[in-house]
């Protein structure tokens, strides 16, 4: 079991949560002319790699607020929690 | 190569079977292959062993990081099916059916394949109507496919929940009489030993650091064994597709996340067929040693671990209970997990690529183990010819650019994520 430090609520556990995914994979810009490449970046392509993972969860059983989590994809461990506007550099 | 057989059997008898020829060699990599397959799983195996029984390509070498069959090819509840509705999906698997009927004889090796029938339950009037219409097209295809009522249902599976005032009650279901299981392990071993047999070096604990590539051409592969200069490298490594691909500069509509499989403590025979829940994601059968082998849904985001998380694995086990509720007087025996190469519309990728001379094998989601003879068989096809095969041309790499997607569950992109 994942134990997830929700910015807004504090350490809760993984069944609150539900997954979002790469937080990493920007939307094109909208009103631009876009490539299908672009298109296909965004929708389809994912690094997914062992290691350091930046991902986006909802906690969906609490405050429903996306977040953002670092996390190893091979260990699972943890490495800090953000909300989804703050900056993730 | 020793044949294995009721004479050899006897005749080794006599020294107590200590002088049976080893399965496969251990040999140390040469400087230069015609092909390098990269996994030694169900797929890299069977992809060496049709490249050289088909195209005489036998100057081949599969590379593999730890030991053949330690992947998913020995980690899988064993389902073998061609119940598909899209054409490609099944005219593939169906391909793949006829390979699973004759690979014990083929391959000299018994893989005890049980053609035991699935059963896929419905639980809705809407669900049933889906289920017959992806019967009628798999009869199309020259599938068998059979539509069950309640009654039809609970004649062959009687432990299911059949009671009044359940959630999902049983509706009735789609049956496929010429599905069933096999002995994983043996698959992966009856292929290695016949692929050896013919001149392919299997080398373990061999990993592979980069390659070689020069004027967008695969000149060949770095391994912690040494370079190995090679022309044709194929990709065959399931979930590690995406760190491969990162090493190539790759990037792929693949994700890698984690499946959990369970056996229960082994009972008398109860259930003689491969049956999956409706109303949720969870399938079931049981083993010749009498283990209920289970397994669902994926733990839901990216993963390497190859070990699972705890409330997945209730979360399945609830909706086994709910079809069938004796299974929560059963003890757990044992649970393990392995990594996926989930795609972005649930269909893999046997394709070429940008690279001249890398092809790519991946994105198997929940279903590599079925499709490892008609993988195997169509990748050494398009390798050897460099050009695909017509029974994997709708898995090409190509679709997700140009919107072709074999989307079978017709639900959009990710739909394994829940």
């Amino acid at each position: 079991m994942l134990h997830i430090k929700c910015p807004h609520c504090g350490m809760r556990s993984q069944n609150e949560f539900s997954y979002g995914g790469d937080a990493t994979v920007k939307r094109p810009e909208l009103g631009k002319e876009i490539s299908d490449q672009d298109w296909d970046n965004f929708v389809y392509n994912r690094k997914s790699l062992r290691g350091k993972h930046l991902e986006l969860w909802q906690h969906l059983s609490g405050c429903r607020q996306w977040i953002k989590v670092e996390r190893d994809t091979a260990t699972h461990e943890i490495f800090r929690t953000l909300k989804a506007n703050e900056d993730n550099s | 190569m020793q044949k294995y057989s009721i004479f050899n059997l006897i005749k080794n008898a006599f020294s107590n079977h200590q002088k049976w020829d080893l399965a496969w060699k251990d040999p140390t990599p040469k400087k230069e292959y015609d092909v390098v397959i990269i996994g030694g799983g169900g797929h890299g195996l069977a992809t060496a062993y049709y490249l050289a029984k088909e195209h005489n390509i036998t100057n081949v070498a599969i590379i593999e990081k730890g030991w053949i069959g330690g992947g998913n090819v020995g980690r899988n509840t064993t389902i073998i099916r061609s119940n598909y509705m899209h054409d490609d999906n099944a005219l593939f698997s169906e391909f793949g059916m006829d390979l699973w009927r004759k690979m014990s004889q083929d391959l000299n090796y018994n893989v005890m394949f049980s053609p035991r029938g699935i059963i896929n339950l419905a639980h809705s009037d809407a669900q049933m109507n889906v289920y017959a219409r992806r019967g009628n097209s798999m009869r199309l295809n020259g599938i068998d496919a059979e539509l069950l009522n309640r009654e039809q249902v609970r004649e062959i599976i009687p432990m299911a929940d059949f009671s009044e005032n359940v959630r999902f009650p049983i509706f009735g279901g789609l049956m496929q009489p010429s599905a069933g299981t096999a002995r994983h392990d043996a698959v992966a071993w009856g292929y290695a030993r016949q692929a050896d047999s013919m001149g392919v070096d299997i080398i373990q604990n061999c990993e592979v650091i980069g390659f070689d590539i020069s004027g967008g051409k695969v000149e060949g592969v770095r391994t912690s064994r040494g370079d190995i200069k090679v022309k044709k490298i194929g990709l065959c490594v399931a979930g590690s597709t995406n760190i491969l691909a990162d090493k190539l500069n790759m990037t792929l509509p693949i994700e890698t996340h984690l499946l959990q499989a369970c056996v229960s403590e082994p009972v008398k025979p109860v259930l003689d067929k491969v049956v999956t829940f409706g109303a949720g994601h969870f399938y079931i059968s049981q083993s010749d040693k009498g283990e209920m082998v289970m397994g669902g849904d994926l733990d839901g985001y990216n993963s390497y671990a190859q070990r699972g998380n705890l409330p997945t694995l209730q979360h399945v086990l609830t909706e086994g209970i709910a079809m069938m509720p004796f299974l929560s007087k059963l003890k757990m025996l044992r649970t393990w997990g392995g990594i996926m190469d989930m795609s972005m519309d649930g269909s893999p990728i046997i394709d070429k690529t940008h690279i001249e001379g890398l092809y790519l094998n991946c994105g198997w989601c929940y279903g590599g183990f079925k499709a490892t003879p008609a993988s195997g068989w169509t990748f050494a096809h398009t390798i050897a010819q460099d050009r695909v095969h017509e029974l994997n041309a709708g898995y090409n790499l190509n679709r997700f650019n140009t919107g072709h997607l074999l989307d079978e569950k017709g639900l959009g992109t990710k739909t394994w994520i829940s």
